[in-house]
Parts: structure tokens; sequence; C-alpha cells
């Protein structure tokens, strides 16, 4: 059970401020969407949290720890492109992480745990929707089925945090809803925080128990690049969701969690508990 | 239609594939046949019979001195120069220009001073080679090195530094130290254009290594070119030439079916 806290944080290159001060509590097994306009500095606190870029002021907790300032395997990411590596095959690409958490010189198992891992990888390929596809090398999968491939790379490491960027914003409406199901699927199951950049609202609200907005508040020329981009919504989605749960519409066994309470009150559409 | 557009039938497309080769033999034949009209002892474009002896003189019959088939210990004497030269500066291209492209500690001491050495011209240097290395083969063997290795380098630097972060952040998340980094991201993907870059340099390398054996050598396929240019010999220097040159075409195409062959992902559209 993974808990993010980001406190006062702000962001700057060089005389550009890009966050200000920003503060977020995330709780364990959320799945938080990011929206905001371009440039608006969603992406930034991404990387941020992913260790990729420094804070300029204020940290980041995981779990009450600082975070690491360079990324790693308690973190897993994926990208709207570059995701997956383009010289390994589907299994080749899967098997990556674990090879390299397990030989720290070669990053190549042999023997019984080549071969056990190699019937995880196989495992966790037909789970995202892509048995068949073993042999292949990315350029011959499409982007839906390459992002496939990236999801099952990343929780391969069995991440605590997900961090995505995008990931299925250049997908076909179709492709994206199927691979929106199989996302719904992997955070109900597994256990880890998600947190998703999006420029789609509409995904945003599809996937999410959180929605967070970045904003700017001053827009005048003059100002823009002095203040940063603030927290400008935060919205809990109503019926609250769950991870391994559903909402409590469809699942009344959640309607006796404690915490109900407090999501509930001051809302005109409470439900009624029985 | 448009010229961009048109569409060549297989016929068509070989016929204007082999066409200037054809075109260059039957400029060659109508010049020499004319020259050799006007004087029948002229050297400057010899027939194609006269050819046919020197290259049976030089590649089938044991020379008179020395026993040796001329045209194969010369072959082989350059032939050792350079694959020595290109070796080592493959060697140098994938340590050295993969180092300079990850690690930003060796970037900063090595880059600039790459990119200054490789702006050296190499052939004003060799007179240096010849007084410190001697006239044996380390100095031939050092001028192609100094020719090749610092652009190779620089290819291999820039081919790094060319990969999309995301995939280096992404390897970190799974796991990888920067060794690991290097040894299955980085590596796997920049060979394929090592070797692209190692085709790029063949014709440079040749050009040493003949500028090298013209001034000092007893051996090697520029050393014959220049050493018979005193007598005119161009029924030996024309053969020479094309044998040069069908050796580099086929290093070429060799490298080019070595690259497809180890990786087969290297050509694939949308890989990246």
């Amino acid at each position: 059970m993974t808990a993010l806290s980001i406190k006062h944080l702000w962001k700057e290159y060089g005389d550009q401020i890009v966050l200000e001060n920003i503060s977020l509590e995330i709780a364990p097994r959320s799945f938080v969407a990011l929206v905001g306009a371009s440039g608006c500095g969603k992406t930034t606190l991404l990387r941020m949290l992913l260790g990729q870029e420094q804070p300029t002021r204020g940290q980041i907790l995981i779990d009450g720890e600082p975070l690491p300032p360079e990324p790693g395997p308690d973190r897993g990411v994926v990208y709207q492109r570059y995701s997956v590596f383009p010289h390994l095959t589907v299994l080749g690409n899967v098997m990556l992480g674990p090879e390299m958490a397990g030989s720290r010189f070669w990053g190549r198992l042999t023997g019984t745990r080549k071969r056990d891992l190699q019937d995880r990888a196989r495992a966790m390929i037909a789970d995202v929707g892509l048995a068949g596809a073993e042999g292949k090398y990315p350029a011959q999968l499409s982007g839906g089925m390459q992002q496939r491939l990236a999801l099952a790379q990343a929780l391969m490491m069995q991440p605590r945090v997900l961090l995505l960027d995008e990931p299925f914003g250049a997908l076909d409406p179709g492709i994206r809803a199927d691979i929106h199901a199989l996302m719904q699927r992997l955070w109900h199951t597994l256990p880890m925080t998600v947190v998703m950049v999006t420029h789609d609202l509409r995904e945003a609200f599809t996937l999410g128990t959180r929605i967070i907005a970045l904003e700017r508040t001053r827009t005048r020329p003059e100002e823009i690049a002095r203040y940063g981009a603030q927290i400008g919504k935060d919205i809990a989605i109503w019926p609250p969701r769950v991870a391994g749960g559903g909402t409590i519409y469809d699942n009344p066994a959640l309607r006796d969690d404690p915490a109900l309470e407090d999501l509930i009150a001051g809302r005109p559409d409470s439900i009624e508990r029985h | 239609m448009r010229l961009i557009n048109q569409q060549l039938s297989p016929p068509a497309l070989l016929a204007l594939k082999l066409a200037p080769f054809v075109l260059l033999v039957i400029a060659y034949l109508a010049g020499s046949a004319a020259r050799l009209a006007d004087n029948p002892a002229d050297k400057l474009l010899p027939a194609l019979s006269s050819m046919a002896t020197a290259i049976d003189l030089m590649a089938f019959t044991p020379d008179r001195r020395t026993g040796d088939y001329l045209l194969w210990t010369d072959t082989w004497a350059s032939l050792k120069r350079l694959g020595a030269g290109l070796g080592i500066s493959t060697a140098m291209a994938l340590v050295v220009g993969v180092a300079i492209g990850i690690f930003p500690v060796i970037r900063a001491l090595l880059g600039p001073f790459v990119g200054f050495v490789a702006m050296v011209p190499p052939l004003a240097l060799l007179p240096v080679l010849f007084i410190m290395l001697g006239l044996g083969e380390i100095s031939k063997i050092a001028l192609i090195v100094i020719g090749v290795a610092p652009l190779m380098i620089r290819d291999m630097a820039q081919r790094v530094l060319d990969l999309p972060r995301e995939q280096i952040v992404k390897a970190e998340t799974l796991s990888a130290n920067s060794w690991l980094v290097v040894w299955r991201v980085v590596l796997p993907q920049v060979l394929p254009r090592l070797i692209i870059s190692l085709r790029l340099q063949l014709g440079a390398a040749f050009l040493f290594l003949i500028a090298a054996e013209a001034i000092s050598s007893d051996s090697g396929l520029g050393y014959r070119i220049f050493l018979v240019r005193r007598y005119l010999s161009m029924d030996i220097i024309f053969p020479y030439v094309a044998w040069i040159t069908f050796l580099a075409a086929m290093a070429d195409y060799g490298l080019d079916r070595l690259r497809r062959w180890l990786f087969p992902w290297s050509d694939m559209e949308g890989g990246r």
C-alpha cells in the first residue's frame, strides 16, 4: 500500500516558474488523473514523481520516506512513445526487468530461473492480451499492442506506483476503450497506486478515482513566467471507486467501509445506507 | 504522371541500373580503339587483351624474382593493414563513443577533445607518423586509425545521445544500473549503427591505406599502383583499381548483410 505525499512543491526553469506550491496527498491504491492545458506542468510533475527531474523546492514522500533522486524499480512508467525497446521481442521486453534485477552483471538469467521467468512473462503477456505475439518485435505491433506490451513490461517489476504519461493518447477510440478496460482490471487486481497524465477528460473520468486539474491562475503575458500552475480543481469521483471492488453501487459490501462516511458527507445524491 | 510518381517495371529497372556500367565500358572500348588505331603502342588506354595479359601476369604467374603471385600478396598485405586499422577504430568507437554518449563525466572529458582531434587532417600527420613510428606496418595502421576513429567515435556518441531519454528512464525503472543500461539497452541498439558507420568509413580507410602504401611500402595494392605508374603501365593500374573497388564494394555489401542478419529489427519501420 503506497501513499504519495507532495509537500509545497515548486519547479522553476531559470526564471520560468512552472509549478507553484503544489501540495497533494495521494491515498494508497488511488488512481489519480492529472489533467490540464498544454504546458501547465502536469508532465513535469509526473517526471518529478518518477525521479527523472528534481523539485526546485519542496519534497515528495513515498510512504513517508523522501523520494530517491533517480528513477527506480518501485515506480513503473509507461510513456506515450518510446516505452518499449525496439531491439527486443515481446518476450524479451517483458523479461528484461526481472532479468536485470536477477543478474546484476550480465542482465540475463539461465537454467531454471530463466524458464520460471519465461513462464511468468508468458502469463503476463497473455494477461494483457498479447498471447501469440511473443516472438514479434515492437515495430511489428500496432500502437495499442505496443502500449499493452509497455504495461506488461512495467508490471513485471510489481511497482508500488505506476506512472502513466498520456499512455493512450495516440490510440484510436475503439482500441482505447479496450485498453481502458485492461487498465481498470489491472488497477483492481494489482496492489499499486496509479498516477496518470492525460489531456482527455473523458479518459480521466473513466479511469480515475480522483481528478487533479492543474491550471495557471495568472495568465497576463507579463505574469506568465513569474506565476506557476497550481491545483485548480481536485475532484473525487462520485460514486467512489475502490480498487478491487468497483463502486458502492455494484458492491454493497463497500458501504460498510468506515471511510465512506467522510466521502458521503455533504453529497446531495447520498445513497441510503442499509 | 509526375516524374516523382513513376512506377518502373522490373526489366526497365534492371536496364537502368546496368546502363551506366555498360556505357562506361563502351566509352572505354571506343576510346581505347581510337587511340590504338592512331598509335598501336599507346599505353594510356590499353586494349582488353593487354589488360588480360597483365592480369594473368600479376595474378596467375609467379613473380620471377620472388616466386610470389603479386596480386594476391599485395591484396593480403593491404587487407591486413586495412583490417587492423578498421578493427582498432571500430573497437575504439564502440567503447569511447558509447562512454561519451552515456556518461556525463566522460562526455565532458572527451567530447570536445575528440571533436577537435577529428578536425586534424590525417594526411598532414603522415610524415610525423613515419618519423615517430618508423616505416613499417604500425605507421600505416596508425594513419587509418587517426583518419577513421574520431569520426566513428563522434557518430557513435551522437547515436547514443539520440536514443530517447524515455528508454533510459524506462530501463532504470526496470532496475537497471548504469552498466546494465549500457549492456542491455544502449549497446544492442547502437551496434547496427556501428556497422553502418564502418561502411561509410570504408572509402576513407582505403584512401589512407593507399596514401601510406604509396609513400613507403614494399607490398600492397597502393604500393603496386604507384610502382608501375613509373612505367605508365595502365594495363596493370586499371585492373588494380577495379579490384580495389570490387573489394570495397564487397565489404560494403557484406557488412550490410551482416547487419540485417544480426539485427533483424534494425530495418523495421516505426520501431522507435
